[in-house]
């Protein structure tokens, strides 16, 4: 049988407290139970970056993370960005770049750009580079997504 | 065309807030309802019978509600070439390939049956060479091609593997190598590659007792979805519902029908479920479509002033398992085979070879990449044999107005030089930067590669307000259709384009599109959409005459108020024109206001089977590409340090869209340029995930410069062509002929992994 397990966290700045399936990861977790499906999955082990939410700040694969992992923790997806309907200065930066095309990689991408700046407010080229090299964008805006962050980082 | 409003304008994307706040909802963001999980128990060898499929074990595991095999449904499925088995009927093709698909209430059900499955197969030798595989007493990927129904624009040789021989003469060839004073001939290869879009593939499908049957997918192309199902399961168009989201990612392998055929016969059983599948990352790299691998030669006759007087062009397209989609790009490379040069003298056979490999099908390029990488290369050839700059010999051959394609048919509107020329421009053509440094240029050209009668329907409603939904069937794969088609009905209609709402499909509501594919919805849709506007206005036109009393001809519209031009006093707002016009005595005059428009080309031929001849075109669209590269001559390793890339719009309806598209396409074409290979080994594709198949991330991406050019396209809509995939075809072979021009080395495949450069530098040494 399942077993599930108990957990106390904040998720886009709300406490609460939910069961959780051993073994069921942080994005099937997000997706199917709290029902943010801002979070996408793209290839469940790591590679893609397409699930990429904050977890305590720092950005993580949330495939790659168990749901119970989460006890304690803060959580903040996609969803949890934009505050009373106001987009952050980041969103705003991503769309007047251009700076995606499909979309499904977005939230991840924003979300690892978010981070990087949180810890990093005037990133270099290099910079980005190396904090995005885990996000995979096939459409191709690497050049946009840069312009996005450096944008942002100005305002 | 001065005055444009809307047109023209780098307006911000449609489903940009959409899109960076999580709302957008892609397909498995809908799903609703009860759910059954569908996992594939899938081949594991690449040919053979199957002997044995128990899948007793598996019906009995707790949570399955059924298991399905091919002998359950033998219905095949097809878009140019009815060959392909929803799941293996009595023989297996390639590793990967469904054998019996099992439903269960949770995922983790569903899994655990498929392990239960037992299958045995009998091995039958495999063809995994399509060179091997056209041979005559190869073994037999399909033992029936003969008896499969086909689209008869494709000529499939019966008794082989050779699913279509496309035959182009143009010309007399060998007139033309006699007036050639060099001849050269060589091999190129191009390896599959794998589109990897960020969203795997996904269906669900609901049946309702009723008999209406609810398809959920991230197909490009609805209305083909529907046709193609309605025809396998032989169901009637009006009780099937085809509904698209946004989608993440295309470029191609969402093309045609693909799983939507493994949740529907599990749907029908069980009216009520929503069936759903989705493919993994594995699933989706080994059975979706892959781009064909290409083996070719290429013998071109030049003469000493650079003028190529003839080409003869075989082309050998490992085709896979299964060639439903693929025989087209086998056809559309065919012909196409001069690329943006033009040829006098032409002979070109294309062979479309099924082999145990996974499925060939339609990739950004559909075969443009594939093909014009064995015509950059050969150009660069010719230049180093006759000691002339390699811009100077594709300005001299390449196609210009009036000149004719390898089909025969006359290409109007052509700039390629510019576009050649300002990429050259832009990495500063002709001067060597340093001794390992190298620049490399490339043309290209695309038409779309269609149907000749493939349509395109617009459905426009005024609201009482005057706002408008844009109803169409063509899909948002991240490429900026949503916002392009609303610039064009703003355009039309000649209101705000915020006043414009824009629907993705859903076949129960918005009107017929062929498919999103070809890079051709722009100019199909786009003109389906701009006589929709047009029809629109028209009406608002006609009742505001009847409202005002004034002659249709002295009305003129702002966008919010329509004026006579003779009084300026005598005005109605739109409001009062589309909110059921009535008179002040209150006697109606009109009612609701709807718009619509269809396109069908009315250029394009059907060719002649022996020659190749006609008017396959439905527009041509010219770009370059130029790149300067350093190779470390120890390691092969390359570093791209400008890579700049042009494209012929016609018209941009969105110049930034366009700028983003060139980006795109600019660093698809790196990817494959430098990382891409899917590698097989007799069957087993041997990288089948991220980690093994490297696709570019944002560390690999120069900076790009991007040049858009416009010579309009008259029949187009406000001039504009399309020009998705076109941006990625000329980047493979400028990378290599930059490489080639900083060491002075040879390639004539690609990507050029370090190991290549590498072995190719021993080579000369």
């Amino acid at each position: 049988m399942t077993k599930k397990v108990t957990i106390n966290f904040t998720v886009n700045g709300d406490r609460e407290t939910r069961e959780a399936v051993v073994g069921q990861t942080l994005l099937k977790f997000i997706r199917e139970d709290l029902h943010l499906t801002g979070t996408k999955e793209g290839c469940e082990i790591g590679e893609c970056g397409a699930c990429t939410v904050l977890l305590d700040g720092k950005p993580v694969n949330s495939c790659l993370v168990l749901a119970v992992e989460l006890e304690g923790k803060e959580l903040v997806t996609i969803e949890g960005l934009s505050k009373n309907g106001e987009l952050d200065k980041l969103q705003h930066a991503f769309i007047d770049k251009f700076a995606f095309q499909c979309g499904y990689c977005t939230p991840g991408m924003i979300m690892a750009s978010k981070a990087l700046l949180d810890r990093n407010p005037n990133p270099t080229d290099e910079d980005i580079n190396e904090a995005l090299s885990g996000n995979l964008c096939r459409c191709g805006a690497y050049q946009e997504i840069r312009e996005a962050i450096k944008a942002s980082a100005k305002q | 065309m001065a005055d444009l409003k809307y047109v023209g304008t780098s307006v911000l994307r449609k489903d940009a807030v959409d899109k960076v706040t999580g709302a957008a909802e892609f397909i498995d963001d809908r799903f609703l309802g009860p759910l059954l999980y569908v996992k594939m128990k899938k081949s594991t060898i690449p040919h053979g019978k199957i002997k044995k499929l128990d899948v007793s074990k598996a019906q009995a595991h707790p949570g399955v509600k059924i298991v399905m095999t091919g002998k359950d449904y033998p219905n095949k499925i097809g878009l140019y070439l009815v060959d392909r088995d929803f799941v293996a009927v009595d023989k297996v093709r390639f590793i990967g390939e469904p054998v019996a698909i099992v439903a269960a209430t949770s995922e983790r059900a569903a899994l655990e049956a498929v392990e239960l499955i037992d299958v045995e197969y009998d091995e039958l030798p495999g063809v995994f060479d399509p060179r091997e595989g056209m041979k005559p007493g190869s073994p037999l990927v399909h033992d029936d091609l003969e008896a499969y129904e086909r689209v008869p624009i494709f000529y499939p040789v019966p008794g082989t593997n050779i699913s279509n021989h496309f035959k182009l003469r143009k010309g007399d060839v060998e007139k033309g190598f006699a007036e050639a004073d060099l001849v050269i001939e060589r091999d190129y290869y191009v390896p599959q590659m794998q589109h990897v879009p960020i969203e795997t593939h996904k269906a669900a499908a609901h049946w309702s007792p009723g008999g209406k049957l609810t398809v959920w997918s991230t197909a490009q192309s609805p209305n083909v979805v529907r046709q193609l199902l309605a025809k396998a399961f032989g169901l009637p168009m009006h009780n099937i519902r085809v509904i698209s989201s946004y989608i993440g990612g295309g470029f191609g392998c969402k093309a045609g029908a693909s799983i939507e055929g493994l949740a529907i016969p599990i749907a029908i059983k069980f009216p009520g479920y929503v069936v759903k599948i989705v493919f993994n990352r594995e699933e989706d790299m080994q059975g979706t479509f892959m781009r064909q691998g290409l083996y070719s030669n290429l013998k071109t006759g030049v003469r000493n002033d650079g003028r190529i007087t003839a080409l003869e062009y075989k082309m050998v397209w490992d085709g896979g398992a299964y060639t439903e989609y693929g025989v087209n790009i086998v056809r559309a490379a065919g012909y196409s085979s001069t690329g943006a040069y033009d040829i006098p003298n032409v002979k070109t056979d294309s062979y479309c070879v099924y082999t145990n490999n996974s499925i060939g099908g339609p990739v950004r390029g559909f075969g443009m990449c594939e093909m014009q990488w064995g015509i950059e290369r050969q150009i660069e050839a010719i230049a180093k044999e006759l000691n002339m700059d390699p811009l100077e010999v594709r300005l001299l051959n390449g196609m210009k107005e009036g000149s004719t394609s390898a089909a025969g048919q006359v290409v109007h509107h052509v700039a390629y030089d510019k576009c050649l020329q300002v990429v050259a421009d832009k990495i500063g053509w002709g001067k060597k930067e340093g001794k390992f440094r190298g620049k490399g240029i490339a043309g290209l050209v695309k038409c779309p590669a269609q149907p000749s009668n493939a349509a395109s329907s617009a459905i426009i409603r005024i609201n009482e307000d005057g706002s408008a939904h844009v109803m169409i069937g063509a899909t948002e794969m991240g490429q900026g259709m949503l916002t392009a088609i609303s610039q064009i009905a703003a355009e039309g209609l000649n209101i705000p384009l915020e006043k414009i709402d824009i629907k993705v499909p859903d076949t129960d509501f918005t009107p017929y599109e062929w498919q999103s594919v070809g890079s051709r919805v722009t100019y199909t849709c786009g003109t389906a959409v701009k006589r929709a506007a047009e029809d629109a206005l028209g009406q608002i036109y006609t009742v505001a005459s009847n409202l005002l009393e004034v002659p249709k001809g002295d009305l003129t519209f702002d966008g919010k108020m329509i004026y006579s031009t003779k009084d300026k006093n005598i005005k109605a707002t739109i409001r009062e024109v589309t909110d059921s016009c009535k008179k002040c005595t209150g006697e109606g005059i009109a009612g609701p206001i709807i718009g619509r428009g269809s396109f069908v080309p009315t250029n394009m031929t059907n060719l002649d089977p022996e020659t190749g001849q006609g008017n396959p075109g439905l527009f041509y669209c010219f770009g370059a590409t130029a790149v300067e590269v350093e190779v470390d001559p120890e390691t092969g390793v390359i570093t791209v340090l400008q890579l700049a890339s042009s494209i012929d719009a016609g018209k941009a309806i969105n110049p930034q869209l366009c700028h983003v598209q060139l980006h795109g396409g600019a660093i698809m074409g790196l990817s494959t340029a430098l990382y891409e290979e899917v590698k097989f080994d007799k069957g087993v594709m041997l990288n089948r995930n991220f980690t093994d198949y490297k696709i570019a991330a944002i560390d690999n991406t120069p900076h790009l410069d991007s040049f858009i050019i416009e010579t309009p396209e008259v029949n187009g809509p406000y001039g504009a062509r399309g020009i998705g995939e076109q941006p990625m075809i000329g980047v493979a072979p400028a990378i290599a002929n930059a490489v080639c021009d900083a060491l002075d080395i040879d390639v004539n495949t690609f990507p050029l992994t370090p190991e290549r450069v590498w072995q190719a530098i021993k080579a000369k040494q």
